[in-house]
Order: C-alpha cells, then sequence, then structure tokens
C-alpha cells in the first residue's frame, strides 16, 4: 500500500532546508522499510511472527510501540495495535512519522513546515507575515467539496488528522469484534497540537460512533473534532468553533 | 482578506526568495527495494500537461524486450489534483517510475487555487474557504498514482 507524502517548508536556510528534507524523505522511506505490515522482511512482521524481540528492532519500534500502548489505555481499547490477533501498530505509525518529519523540519530553523501524510496533516509556525496555517477539511459525502476550514491562527503547532470510509472504504476494526466497526459516523477529523496523537484519536472515535465518540473527544484535553455521519449531520467539539476560519 | 494577496509586488517577491521547497514524495510498496525518486523539486503546473493517452518515447527497438523505453501513463484526476506517471522499462523490466504530474502546494494562495486544487473551484464554495494550503481527508491511498501508473504499464506490455 503506498501513500502520498507532502512537504511544505517556509523561510530557513535554502541549503539547509533542501538537506533536511532529503533527511526526512529518507527517514520515511525507513519507517516504511520497519514498519510495514505489507512486507514479510519489515522488521514489523519479523516481530509479530516472533523471530526478533523488541530489543533486536530500532529503537523506533520500541518507541511507537509504547505511544500505541498508551493510545490504547486512553481510548479504553478503542485504539489497537493488534489485527486479527496480530501485532499491527500501522494505526500510529503514518502519525508518528509525519509529526517526527515536520519537526526535523522545524528544528533547521524555518518559519514554517507543513507536512501532510495521505490526509493527515502535522503544521507547525507560520507559513508567512501575518498569515496561519489554513487546512480544507475533505467534505466526505462531496468528493472535492469542503466540510470546513481549520485555521491555526494563534498556536504554534496544530495537526489535523481524518479518518473515515471516504477514500479506502470500511478499514476500521473494532477491536472488541476483530470485525469492521460498525458505526453511524463516514468521517472524524481530530484538531491538536500532534498528529501523533490526534490521528490515533481519530481512528477510536470512528470506531465507537457518533455519540460515544463525541463524549470522548470532548473529554480528551486539546482536542477539538468534526464528526460526519451517514446521514449527512455534522456534529462538533464544543471548542471547535474557535479553531475554524 | 490578508496583507500578501493583493497589490504588494515588492513584498510577494521578497516573499518568493525567502520561500524555499515545497515538495512532494510518493511512498509507495510497488518497488520495495527500489524507492521511487523522491522530487524536492518544483513539479511543473499539473493543468499543463493534461494527456489523452498513454504516450512511449522510444529510447530502443520499440515493443522488443531489449531496448529502453519510457512510457507516460494517462493523467489521473486524485481529490489533490492530477497525477501522471512516467516509467521506464528496460529489457522488459521495469527500473524507474517518476511522478512527472503531481500535486503540488503553491507558496502563494492565488496560484494554489489553480493549481493544487483545480475541482474546488467548481465546487459551490466561497472564496475564503478555497484560501487554503492542505486539505485533510480519510487515508488518501493514491489511487491516482495507480491509476496513472497502470495505464504506463499497460501501455508496456508489462
Amino acid at each position: 500500500m503506498g501513500t502520498v507524502f507532502s512537504f511544505d517548508v517556509r523561510g530557513g536556510d535554502p541549503g539547509a532546508v533542501k538537506a533536511a528534507l532529503e533527511e526526512a524523505v529518507a527517514g520515511l522511506h525507513r519507517v516504511n522499510e520497519v514498519f510495514s505490515t505489507y512486507r514479510e522482511d519489515s522488521q514489523v512482521s519479523r516481530l509479530a511472527r516472533g523471530e526478533l524481540s523488541v530489543g533486536d528492532c530500532d529503537p523506533e519500534v520500541a518507541e511507537v510501540l509504547e505511544l500505541a500502548a498508551e493510545a490504547e489505555r486512553t481510548s479504553e481499547g478503542w485504539f489497537s495495535t493488534s489485527y486479527e490477533g496480530r501485532l499491527d501498530p500501522t494505526g500510529i505509525v503514518k502519525g508518528w512519522a509525519v509529526e517526527r518529519a515536520a519537526r526535523s523540519l522545524a528544528a533547521v530553523g524555518v518559519s514554517g513546515v507543513s507536512v501532510n501524510g495521505g490526509g493527515d496533516v502535522q503544521m507547525l509556525g507560520i507559513p508567512g507575515p501575518h498569515r496561519p496555517w489554513r487546512v480544507g477539511v475533505a467534505d466526505p459525502l462531496r468528493p472535492g467539496g469542503l466540510a470546513a476550514v481549520v485555521s491555526a491562527a494563534g498556536v504554534e503547532e496544530l495537526a489535523v488528522a481524518t479518518s473515515g470510509t471516504a477514500e479506502r472504504g470500511a478499514h476500521i476494526v473494532d477491536p472488541r469484534t476483530g470485525r469492521s466497526a460498525v458505526t453511524d459516523l463516514v468521517a472524524v477529523t481530530v484538531v491538536g497540537p500532534s498528529l501523533t496523537w490526534a490521528d490515533c484519536w481519530a481512528t477510536a472515535a470512528f470506531a465507537m460512533g457518533s455519540r460515544a465518540g463525541l463524549r470522548w473527544l470532548e473529554s480528551l484535553p486539546d482536542v477539538e473534532a468534526l464528526l460526519v455521519t451517514a446521514g449527512d449531520e455534522v456534529r462538533c467539539t464544543g471548542g471547535l468553533a474557535a479553531r475554524l476560519g | 482578506m490578508h496583507p500578501l494577496k493583493k497589490n504588494r509586488p515588492l513584498r510577494r517577491i521578497v516573499l518568493a526568495s525567502a520561500t524555499t521547497v515545497t515538495g512532494m514524495v510518493m511512498l509507495l510498496a510497488l518497488k520495495p527495494h527500489e524507492a521511487p525518486e523522491a522530487s524536492a523539486a518544483p513539479a511543473p503546473a499539473p493543468s499543463s500537461a493534461p494527456s489523452s493517452g498513454p504516450t512511449a518515447d522510444s529510447g530502443g527497438s520499440g515493443g522488443s524486450s531489449t531496448g529502453t523505453r519510457t512510457i507516460t501513463g494517462d493523467s489521473a484526476q486524485t481529490i489533490w489534483g492530477p497525477v501522471q506517471v512516467r516509467i521506464t522499462v528496460e529489457g522488459g523490466r521495469l527500473t524507474d517510475v517518476t511522478a512527472i504530474v503531481y500535486p503540488q502546494a503553491d507558496p502563494f494562495e492565488t496560484a494554489l487555487n489553480q493549481s493544487a486544487l483545480p475541482q474546488l473551484e467548481e465546487q459551490a464554495l466561497a472564496t475564503q474557504s478555497a484560501d487554503i494550503d492542505t486539505v485533510s481527508g480519510a487515508t488518501y491511498t493514491s489511487d491516482g498514482y495507480r491509476q496513472s501508473l497502470q495505464s504506463a504499464l499497460d501501455s508496456a506490455g508489462l
């Protein structure tokens, strides 16, 4: 399975930015090699088969598994890293990798960075003077249209993650049944400072459905969300309005 | 709606030189041991290369299995804009895949509106709503890229 990553970097020394960008791209390829469950020879595939221990893997594997365990606890099991009884941290890897790439680029002294990995975005800084990053949220029921526009005005870090059925069909699994989640939702968009978490929370809330999902998202600090139901109803957390622009 | 948008040509030029890199990279499992080219350079404007069908520039012996050929796939629409892929075939084997047209977030909003999200203009969207840098949506799996790639592969007879 492939996906597309786009980088938007503003300001900074061109040479330093180019080098950092090449490093970030190489890092994403490395993540794919280590974590892909589509590759029989990846460290995660070998770990899942018991051929390697966590200690044998790159240190990033332990880091991601710890984050995933925390996501599983916070979501009361709705976010899960096992699929059909097998280790599968795919659900957290992309958001984590995108956030890491964005932070590595920001570290070379730029005014703004936006990294979009397959529809999940981490933004840092600002794209230009007097202007915040602005993210369109794709309308799941009207291809090409937007359901909302989220602005990073007033914050240094903002992530926007969307989980749903619009692009890939039903692919989110209810960890309690091991089957495709039975949900009244077609998309959940989570807004928060960190894409690692925003991505996990969007996935978990999607599986929970609109009522439980919205209630749970409201309970999380620094998290706002927009939920779209199959009936084309839009529900959002109380503080989302402050992030729309 | 913001100070950079109009009537500030000088400032825009300054911004343009300060803007360093806008790029896009394709991560595909198609070639696990040979990563596809990751380009940090701006791509051609998507609107500049509409393709009516796969085209082949024969660098070798055409349909034979020994020469080197490059084949360009159909331009495919994605939620981000059009995507077009070129493949290189050597001795009947796929040796290179390059995205020659892909969506690109432009530093300037006007250009963004024209290039990265053309379909948004056709939607009933307020101008203000389209003034965005990027789009979040349910996981996008490079279907457009695959469609374009597939048309190139089909054309190459692979």
